[in-house]
């Protein structure tokens, strides 16, 4: 069939705000009574909180009863658009692939929900034999020596990482390493970690080609680097293949080596962590490893490092002494905690279900297919009037490509928000990039290897399709989304205090609104 | 590159087909897929295999096998668990399940404000809604559970006083002290304020002595870590003002019903775990932190994490939502960045927010006062018997408190292998994070325990204590 | 709520020197030569093509203009009914554009869009120093200065944004003053003559997803910052023009020149808007590190708006001993071409070629090309 322009509309149902639903009286729900003899027994159990810890007022929560709490939320979640039901390649470097649904209900079962992260090492032996399993399969992976599942996302394991880095220069009693360096397409949550630690942070940026260089690299590493933080393919889905150069110079002058491998999806058994020389390295289990992204999460940073870097790690570990799995506090030199108990149990469970039901093989045809589709776009989105793909002139991608409207924005006025507003309008998502936008009027997809050809088919007719009302109707494209959930959103009130609102009763008192 | 061995095409890879495999090869115009990594040197290539296990593709296999590694797991469905300390078990409404199973909520992530309003309005209602409960103007989209709004909340005040010191209470949570000293150092530097022995409650003559315009705030847990509630809220935060200094609270949002929350005390910064409002314990996985301020600039701009506003669109009484961002123009002395952001834990603070609709204000009260009930009954019936106090502390507690079982003559470690074998999961051992108590449990009782349930917990160690020996 | 008020001033005569071969239209004996040649005024032309971009604000905004060719013409044939103030003669000057600019300023105009050139340019500073919010339209030949939008019809688009108040942020820009005589020899010449606001160019509707964000001039003071904590006692700084230079001296409360080059020891000021023959002079024998900052859209750091940086002067600091200092603003406004050198001096421009470390704020640096 060939691909055509949904005639697509939106749930949109003008919910009110929760508050407006409350009626006085009304319940949701009722918890469970105290029995008459605990009562005589205790009283009213309040009067034991001295005078002035009563709250007395109560707050002001709504009082809506069960059957619209429902309704409400149901509604709004109608106007979200989960990955489930579109075909979401424009979230770049957010690998929307699926998140299957098997492993959502195992995720659901009691075995999961009903575990208190203290019980007894003998009551949680599976708990643990799937953490302790998805560790060895990570390291096989990734070629590093030790997992944890600790970090709640992405930008926590970065954090760990720039903390053992500091951990061991500290060991060593070198603590006039104040450097880190990393690289302009890696996340920003890099720079930011390192400075969390005090560090200085030195950003390398590419050259014509995207690439960082080698040159560029040399002038930032001395004897006072403590560490590199790098991505690698970067968000512009470039490989570089100087990587193995670049941490052995950073090691040649003391320094170690973190590698962000949020874009692991089209390198899964292709090239390794370890022989690109790293020393510590994680993955996001939300991206790479099918864990649902929740909105945002719940999510898991699942870091790696090399033999020598292990007694760093956040305790506890989750190791196998041949009979029995167990919890490992005895790491001398740990950084301590990075986040409570060992990890995001249920994300833990769906990287480990997906693994399994893959294999190496089928996740290397998971990571080739990822590319594949990822080409494919590449050579369709060429050829849309008005679209770039900056850098590595004729030469593939890996797993996404950061794309440029700055043509079409030259010709018609439009820029990449304004098509991110009219894809909405077929039930696309369409990511620009993090800022600052060094691809000017940037756009970045990934197709990861979900998404069947017809599909993909599908969002590039939708993309050359704004692009056409862009060059004979530009006002069209700029004023939309019109299929949406709401209409142009004006964001002058979100920098003004006088004017923004980040909760309800704020936007009460700031709009003198009676509530 | 083939598919599976079996000749079979994985579910999860549809282009796996090898006709449309072919096909895309030809539009792009290459003969293979090797061809595309051509920028990944030889040296660099993975030559053999990844040695994972045999993969089960059926997901009837998959199912079969995953449940029975999980089969090993005995669960707080079974057994009675008085297990707290951080994660709690409180009873889930089928609706927060339901809300946040729904796929559109599950599988959204960084969509516009259009195309993903309702998970914007969603979480927009959340911090709203949060906001009421402890009664402040700004609340943020949540990050990864206390240890982390802890640890951001003392470097906040530590950006808004430009103090490089903090004091932390001796008895907070000791994971938590753990990740704010890891997240402090080496910029910052940690000072432990002792409690007084007798009722647990800070020890302010201790934190007078070691307040001063240095300081950037004091941190302290209400309840504490270990139950008691800390009345002296308000002399505390009166400390710190005194000395230019915050007041920083760390707490835990089912009390807040019952207990006043931190901002009618002092408290300048609020932050605390939303796990108990609606997320199973999912063995330590349904934690979220939250981070509460006044509206006002200095601490919003603050916030490393995201605050969403609401806003008008084009069309009249339309509602709109988006990120709040003030614009810093002046830099001042030393100044520090502003932490970093990612993927934390939204789909949590959703959930919280369904919870808290549906329990409403009254909901909310009559959870803290069953909570404050239960846990009374079970500290005076523990009591009760020889050679145990419930609790350790004499101060009112909420939810949680220590049990001393020194004068039992046995260690915890004991005490909760036997309780194990009467289906109970015991309190967690304190002698090691807290070795000046000695053989000390810390116990959670919630509106979620019976009066069989305490009953049962106290004929065990009645038994325990008297029958053997 | 108050009505926006828009100004428009076109120098009719920008451009027309270009069409014929001529760089630059500023004198009366070009300009006659230009017209003998056939040259059309082309300044209506692109100014029409800026003002079409505002016609859906029309009955939103009051347009204030000047008359005939200078913006009265173009604005009525959009549809627009400007009020339209001062007089003119046939052939218009520097002077006329600087009269009706402060015409505007009088009239408190929102946003002053104007099509020109490099000259107009300079013309609008002078009379007016940076007291009003402006955008070019380009019209002119020579268009350095990076106060103009890149075509017409973005000036038009950027415009209405800010009218609408969806821009709202304004950040600096440079007014370079090309020497005129040498540029029609084909000898670029060039200095900083001043800085002008305009609207900033990237969207507003940045959602950031980390906090707050930065304006320019947060940026500059906590360049300032780093700059200042590792100032040695054992060398003599040389600081060359610009604004974000200049903040460096603000924050060490020094005089200093804000187009020129200026000297400090030990955090005093020794020297200020010194020549190079003056420089040469005072570095003599000295220890000296040369903090520069790229002047100009096109990203160079030596040879627009600082030849008092001459190839001596540069020799004797030493390629180790330069600082370049830039806001990311800067650099991201390069949009990837790297950071240019043309001092004059091939050779030396050869030796300066490479990467740098660029102080880009506290604590904070990048590693960027220069060629």
């Amino acid at each position: 069939m060939k691909p055509k322009i949904r005639n697509f509309h939106q749930a949109k149902w003008d919910e009110p705000i929760i508050f407006e639903l409350s009626a006085k009286g009304e319940r949701g729900i009722l918890i469970p009574e105290v029995e008459k003899e605990i009562e005589e027994v205790v009283g009213d159990g309040v009067s034991v909180i001295p005078e002035n810890m009563i709250r007395k007022k109560l707050p002001a929560l709504p009082e809506i009863a069960q059957m619209k709490v429902l309704k409400h939320y149901l509604r709004l979640s109608q106007q979200c658009l989960g990955a489930d039901l579109n075909v979401d390649l424009g979230q770049g470097t957010c690998t929307m692939k699926y998140s299957p649904k098997i492993n959502e209900v195992l995720s659901r079962s009691c075995e999961v929900c009903e575990l208190h992260p203290l019980q007894e090492e003998s009551t949680v032996q599976g708990a643990l034999q799937i953490m302790y399993s998805l560790g060895e399969f990570l390291k096989e992976i990734s070629g590093m020596n030790q997992f944890t599942f600790q970090p709640g996302g992405g930008s926590s394991a970065i954090f760990a990482m720039v903390s053992i880095i500091h951990a061991y220069h500290d060991f060593k009693g070198e603590s006039e390493r104040d450097e880190i360096v990393t690289t302009i397409f890696s996340h920003p949550s890099d720079a930011a970690a390192a400075a969390v630690k005090g560090y200085k942070v030195i950003t390398l940026y590419p050259d014509e080609n995207g690439l960082v260089e080698v040159e560029a690299l040399k002038k930032a590493v001395s004897n006072r680097t403590a560490g590199l933080l790098i991505t690698n393919p970067e968000d512009t889905g470039i490989f570089n293949p100087s990587i193995a150069e670049f941490t052995e110079i950073v090691h040649d002058h003391g320094g170690l080596c973190g590698y962000d491998q949020a874009n692991a999806n089209g390198i899964l058994g292709v090239t390794r962590s370890k022989e690109a020389g790293f020393d510590l390295c994680f993955f996001n289990l939300h991206k790479t490893f099918s864990a649902p992204h929740g909105c945002g999460g719940p999510a898991v940073g699942a870091l790696g490092v090399t033999e020598e870097l292990v007694n760093y790690l956040p305790v506890p570990l989750v190791d196998f002494d041949g009979k029995k799995y167990y919890l490992n506090y005895n790491l001398p030199k740990t950084i301590g905690k990075v986040r409570g108990f060992y990890g995001v149990f249920p994300a833990i469970l769906k990287a480990y279900a997906w693994i399994m039901s893959l294999g190496g093989e089928g996740l290397k045809e998971a990571a080739t297919i990822a590319v594949l589709n990822n080409n494919y776009i590449l050579k369709k989105v060429k050829e849309i009037k008005g679209a770039t793909a900056p850098y590595a002139k004729g030469r593939h991608r890996i797993e996404q490509v950061r794309y440029s409207w700055e043509q079409l924005t030259k010709e018609t006025g439009v820029t990449t928000e304004d098509v991110t507003c009219r894809m909405a309008d077929f039930g696309f998502h369409l990511w620009s990039s993090h800022h600052p936008w060094i691809v000017p009027q940037p756009f970045t997809i990934e197709p990861t290897e979900s998404y069947s050809k017809d599909e993909i088919d599908e969002y590039i007719t939708g993309l050359k399709k704004v692009v056409e009302e862009a060059y004979e109707n530009p006002e069209k494209v700029k004023n939309a989304p019109y299929n949406s959930v709401i209409h142009k959103i004006d964001h002058s009130t979100l920098d003004d205090p006088e004017k923004w609102a980040i909760t309800w009763r704020s936007y009460l008192k700031k709009y003198k609104i009676k509530g | 590159m083939s598919p599976q061995k079996n000749g079979k095409v994985h579910p999860y890879i549809p282009n796996s087909v090898p006709e449309i495999k072919a096909k895309m090869l030809e539009e792009i115009g290459i003969n293979s897929i090797d061809e595309l990594y051509a920028d990944i040197p030889e040296n660099l290539r993975f030559k053999r295999e990844l040695d994972l296990p045999e993969p089960l593709p059926s997901e009837y296999a998959l199912k079969r096998h995953v449940e029975k590694i999980l089969s090993k797991n005995r669960t707080c469905k079974d057994n009675t668990n008085f297990l707290g300390g951080g994660c709690w078990q409180h009873y889930v409404p089928a609706i927060c399940d339901e809300i946040n199973q729904r796929s559109e909520f599950l599988t959204a992530y960084a969509g516009e404000p259009y195309e993903d309003h309702g998970r914007f309005q969603a979480l927009f209602e959340y911090q709203s809604l949060m906001a009421e409960l402890v009664d402040m103007d700004v609340v943020n989209v949540p990050t990864y559970d206390w240890c982390q709004a802890a640890s951001t909340s003392v470097r906040m005040a530590v950006r808004i006083t430009k103090r490089n010191t903090i004091l932390i209470s001796d008895t907070v949570s000791p994971e938590r002290l753990s990740a704010i000293k890891n997240y402090c150092r080496p910029v910052v530097t940690v000072q432990m304020v002792n409690h007084c022995p007798k009722t647990g409650m800070m020890d302010l003559d201790d934190l007078k002595s070691k307040m001063s315009s240095d300081v950037a705030c004091i941190y302290f847990e209400n309840p504490s870590y270990l139950g008691f509630i800390e009345s002296q809220g308000q002399i505390i935060s009166g400390i710190a003002h005194e000395k230019g200094a915050l007041s920083v609270v760390g707490v835990d949002p089912t009390s807040l019903g019952v207990v006043v929350p931190p901002s009618n005390y002092g408290a300048d910064i609020v932050c605390g775990d939303i796990q108990g409002l609606g997320m199973h314990v999912n063995y330590g996985g349904g934690l979220a932190g939250f981070i509460a301020t006044r509206d006002e600039k200095e601490f919003v701009m603050e916030y490393p994490s995201r605050l969403f506003g609401i806003t008008r669109t084009t069309v009249e009484g339309e509602y709109g939502f988006g990120d709040v961002a003030y614009e810093r123009t002046s830099f001042a002395h030393r100044e520090e960045g502003k932490e970093f952001v990612g993927t934390a834990a939204a789909l949590w603070g959703i959930t919280a927010g369904v919870y808290l609709a549906l329990m409403g204000p009254e909901g909310m009260q009559e959870l803290g006062k069953t909570i404050m009930q239960k846990s009374q009954y079970a500290m005076k019936k523990l009591s009760e018997i020889e050679g145990i106090k419930a609790p350790l502390f004499e101060s009112p507690h909420f939810k949680e408190f220590v049990v001393d079982f020194n004068d039992t003559g046995k260690t915890i470690k004991d005490i909760n292998t036997y309780l194990l074998d009467n289906n109970i999961f015991g309190g967690k051992d304190l002698s090691i994070e807290f070795p000046e108590l000695g053989n000390c449990a810390l116990y959670c009782v919630t509106e979620i325990h019976t009066k069989e349930d305490i009953d049962h917990l106290v004929q065990a160690l009645t038994c325990l204590t008297q029958g053997e020996e | 709520m108050k009505v926006k008020k828009l100004g428009l001033i076109i120098n009719p005569i920008a451009g027309m020197g270009g069409r014929v071969g001529l760089k630059g239209t500023d004198g009366l004996d070009i300009l006659e030569k230009a017209v003998r040649l056939g040259a059309k005024p082309w300044s209506q032309k692109r100014a029409k093509e800026a003002i079409d971009r505002l016609v859906p604000l029309k009955g939103k905004i009051d347009v204030v203009t000047y008359p005939h060719e200078m913006g009265e013409d173009v604005v009525i044939n959009c549809g627009f009914s400007p009020r339209v103030v001062g007089t003119i003669s046939v052939l218009t000057t520097a002077s006329d554009t600087k009269r009706a600019v402060q015409d505007m300023l009088d009239l408190d105009v929102d946003l002053l869009l104007f099509a020109g050139g490099d000259g107009t340019a300079k013309d609008i500073y002078t009379a007016v120093k940076d007291s009003l919010v402006v955008l070019g339209i380009p019209a002119g030949v020579k268009i350095h200065s990076a106060v103009y939008a890149c075509n017409p019809v973005r000036a038009g688009e950027l415009a209405a944004l800010y009218l609408e108040g969806k821009v709202k942020k304004v950040v600096e820009a440079e007014v370079m003053d090309i020497d005129e005589e040498n540029y029609r020899k084909g000898v670029l010449s060039s200095k900083l003559y001043g800085y002008l606001r305009i609207p900033f160019e990237e969207r507003y509707t940045q959602r950031l997803k980390a906090g707050s964000p930065i304006t320019e001039r947060y940026n500059q003071e906590a360049i300032a910052a780093e700059i200042i904590e590792n100032m040695s006692d054992a060398f003599v700084y040389i600081i060359g023009p610009g604004s974000t230079t200049g903040v460096i001296m603000e924050k060490l409360n020094l005089d200093y020149s804000l187009l020129g080059v200026d000297l400090v020891y030990r955090k005093r000021l020794i020297g200020k808007d010194l020549s190079e023959s003056e420089l040469l002079e005072r570095i003599k024998g000295e220890k000296t590190t040369l903090i520069v900052t790229p002047i100009g859209g096109q990203g160079y750091v030596f040879g627009r708006g600082n030849q008092q940086l001459s190839p001596d002067v540069i020799n004797h600091v030493g390629k180790d001993n330069i600082t370049i200092i830039a806001t990311k603003h800067k650099i991201h406004s390069l949009h990837g071409r790297p950071l240019l050198v043309d001092t004059g001096d091939r050779a030396l421009d050869q030796h300066l070629r490479g990467y740098y470390r660029v102080i880009t704020g506290y604590r904070e640096s990048i590693v960027y090309k220069v060629v």
